[in-house]
């Protein structure tokens, strides 16, 4: 993924994450690493060997990291392969991506990560990394080959959709990779409560008829995980935190000074139970859709920095399985293209600073997982984002590059044109025109 | 109601053109539009009891029965309305259909359009089936029942029976009784009856009542003597068999105590208060045979023949609508 030619990106809006700056800058790009970095529009006298790219005050920051993307393969090919994630990622200025076990076969061994990361390598687009099931077959039962799989280049432990019902399961999990010093995700909802639910448990939810659970579900697993983390002393991962409620404890916790991150998900930082409306099933996800105060809530934790991390939860499901009556389709949403701008809303409304934003999806994950990509510092991997953060456009599901078209943002008004993505000191996308 | 013998003319002139393409949610009509389908209803009643009961309306069209749940009741109710307005009528059931065979909700619905139908009669275990339906094909979908959503149709008919029984809805109080979380003819009726002015109480115990019911427009209750005092109808739902014995409630026995209607807690409605049942009836669950059979107070068997009033107006109303086009 090395690219000879020598780069400078001049007259850009940089947004670096790690110091938190944004303003303008300058930045030379050589074999494949950032080389210079500066705080005024250009460098002056710059070799005429060197390619230059103006970005006329264009945001350039580091690009996206994304730690929660399912693909179909191996095992679901016609939802999406490694390759039309690659690609919906570099168009979603994505640089970086962490595929999750829950394939088929799951990667629950060290032969299906390195099966994963070896397709990904042939490819040759953006970085793509793996995270392992924390049991096998993702049930929740009898504990996966965690320190083979972290061998073999997995970034963390995850049963993803799947909480672990069996407290003693889960803390011996913990316990183990903790040995491994390694990080363990894990969905708090209680699956009594939830089983079966395809909405969130309101006044809405029961006028549509529809079987829903209680958001109380997502607070008593968590506040049991947080609970298994402090005897353990392990790393944990809240993986999608929606509700305040459930913010509350995590806050206590961070106070108690354990060991724990969580990310929220773009859609629910975006939508509420209400966009539901007609039985519309681009929006059932899993967690379901919170309120609009639950939502407010978490837009407020990520502008407070209690919720570090957001996903895209890029999840596609075709057509097929999800033109069907609300409780039979599949939950789930592509997110991969539409990461940034659903972001970048949340500062066109004033209500999280820029650089907060791309942070928890560059430095915030990078730092999470150890890598280090999700910065503009001489050395860093040259994965970068050139964006035009505010031109409009309106989102066609049907021109995403996903093989799954299941967006949520479909129809909707957006703003924030991706005009090229670097990986590793290549370009892998740039806008036509 | 009119007392003149009231003959097919009448019921033609009264005829009108149904406000919407579908008829999936109470929500699709307002308060004029459902009372004008009553009342062209109440002609259809007069019509079907005489006996020449087949009429031309909806000559030349075809309707389609899709029942993927069972259904004796709504499914001949319709089969029977369209018969006498005339139109074809082909029954499908979910048994025969190829969703057996693994084929989708839609796809059926997409080859069945391809037929041409005028007008499909759908009825389905999930919630929000028939507003899929009607976003995929050509023809007027009727919501015959969607899982916990909604029965519209039936709402109708019970808001007929009242008006028979009372001749109106506007100021009676209705107490709504038994399994409202996962009965869609309980939130059909809720949006009807409350549309139509009259006051509607739930009654149930907290397990099988649907969350924010009190924010509903309606009174929630978990007393039944004193959810029905004063009453002037008690309409009763069925409780499906596998939700009791432990799941939502202990047992039958104890269901029956608390919540099954008898005499006794019939004393506590107003004088003169009528009982309804949607069916089918679990007897001595929900509802004690002393009560449900007593046609002094029970109006079960007007239901089912208001039923069949109801669907011809909506039928016909819906087909003056694609004669429009």
């Amino acid at each position: 993924m090395v690219a000879t030619q020598t780069t400078a990106f001049i007259n850009a809006r940089l947004v670096e994450p790690e110091s938190r700056y944004d303003g303008p800058g300058a930045l030379v790009v050589r074999e494949g690493v950032i080389a210079d970095v500066v705080k005024r529009p250009d460098f002056g006298n710059l070799s005429d060997q060197i390619r230059v790219i103006d970005c006329n005050g264009a945001m350039l920051a580091p690009g996206l990291i994304d730690i929660r993307v399912k693909t179909g393969e191996p095992g679901a090919e016609t939802k999406e392969t490694l390759k039309s994630a690659c690609r919906a990622a570099a168009a979603g200025g994505v640089t970086s991506i962490v595929i999750q076990p829950d394939t088929d076969p799951a990667a629950d061994d060290p032969a299906t990560i390195d099966f994963i990361l070896r397709r990904a390598r042939d490819i040759g687009l953006v970085h793509v990394y793996a995270a392992g099931a924390a049991t096998k077959g993702l049930e929740g039962q009898r504990m996966a080959e965690i320190g083979l799989m972290l061998e073999a280049g997995a970034q963390y432990i995850t049963d993803v959709d799947r909480p672990i019902v069996d407290s003693k399961v889960l803390r011996r999990v913990l316990s183990y990779a903790k040995g491994f010093g390694a990080l363990v995700a894990h969905r708090p909802a209680d699956p009594y409560l939830s089983d079966g639910a395809a909405a969130t448990e309101s006044e809405f939810a029961a006028r549509m008829g529809l079987p829903s659970a209680p958001v109380v579900a997502e607070r008593i697993m968590l506040e049991r995980d947080l609970a298994l983390a402090e005897i353990t002393g392990a790393r944990l991962l809240v993986d999608q935190i929606t509700c305040a409620d459930a913010l509350e404890r995590l806050d206590r916790a961070r106070a108690k000074g354990l060991n724990v991150a969580a990310t929220a998900s773009i859609n629910h930082l975006s939508f509420n139970e209400l966009d539901i409306g007609d039985y519309r099933t681009f929006y059932k996800l899993t967690p379901p859709l919170r309120a609009e105060s639950d939502r407010q809530a978490l837009i407020d934790a990520l502008s407070a920095g209690l919720v570090e991390i957001v996903v895209s939860a890029h999840a596609p499901a075709p057509a097929e399985d999800k033109r069907l009556p609300f409780d039979e389709a599949t939950p789930g949403a592509v997110g991969l293209e539409t990461l940034l701008a659903g972001l970048l809303a949340l500062h066109h409304e004033g209500r999280v600073s820029l650089v907060d934003l791309i942070r928890a999806a560059t430095y915030a994950p990078a730092n999470l997982l150890g890598l280090k990509a999700g910065r503009l510092t001489p050395g860093a991997p040259a994965d970068l984002v050139l964006c035009d953060v505010d031109a409009p456009y309106v989102l066609d599901a049907d021109s995403l590059l996903s093989k799954s078209k299941n967006s949520p943002f479909d129809g909707r008004r957006m703003q924030g044109q991706v005009l090229l993505t670097m990986a590793g000191g290549k370009v892998v996308h740039q806008a036509r025109d | 109601m009119t007392n003149q013998a009231v003959g097919i003319d009448d019921v033609r002139a009264r005829t009108y053109a149904f406000p919407a393409p579908h008829f999936i949610s109470i929500n699709d009509i307002n308060r004029p539009q459902a009372l004008r389908l009553l009342d062209l209803a109440e002609g259809f009643v007069d019509l079907n009891r005489k006996t020449a009961k087949k009429h031309d309306l909806l000559k030349g069209r075809t309707m389609m029965n899709l029942f993927f749940e069972n259904s004796t009741r709504t499914q001949s109710s319709f089969e029977l309305a369209g018969k006498r307005l005339g139109a074809d009528v082909v029954n499908m059931s979910a048994r025969q259909s190829s969703m057996a065979k693994g084929e989708t909700l839609i796809d059926t619905a997409v080859t069945l359009n391809a037929m041409r139908p005028d007008l499909l009669v759908v009825r389905h275990a999930s919630s929000g089936a028939a507003s899929l339906l009607a976003q995929k094909v050509g023809c007027s979908v009727i919501n015959a029942g969607d899982g916990q959503h909604e029965h519209p149709t039936q709402a109708l008919l019970d808001a007929l029976s009242i008006r028979y029984a009372f001749g109106k809805v506007e100021g009676l109080t209705v107490a709504i009784c038994g399994d409202v979380m996962h009965s869609r003819v309980a939130r059909s009726n809720v949006l009807l009856l409350t549309m139509l002015g009259a006051q509607v109480r739930l009654v149930g115990p907290p397990t099988l009542m649907p969350t924010g019911a009190d924010r509903w427009g309606v009174s929630v209750h978990h007393d039944m003597r004193k959810g029905i005092a004063g009453v002037d109808v008690v309409m009763m739902l069925r409780l499906q068999l596998e939700r009791m014995q432990g799941a939502l409630v202990p047992s039958t026995r104890e269901y029956f105590r608390f919540f099954g209607l008898d005499r006794e807690k019939l004393a506590s409605a107003a004088p003169g208060a009528k009982v309804m049942h949607p069916g089918p009836m679990n007897r001595g669950v929900e509802i004690d045979s002393d009560v449900a059979d007593d046609p002094l107070v029970s109006l079960i068997q007007n239901q089912v023949e208001m039923g069949v009033a109801v669907r011809m107006a909506l039928l016909a109303a819906l087909a003056a609508r694609l004669d429009e086009r």
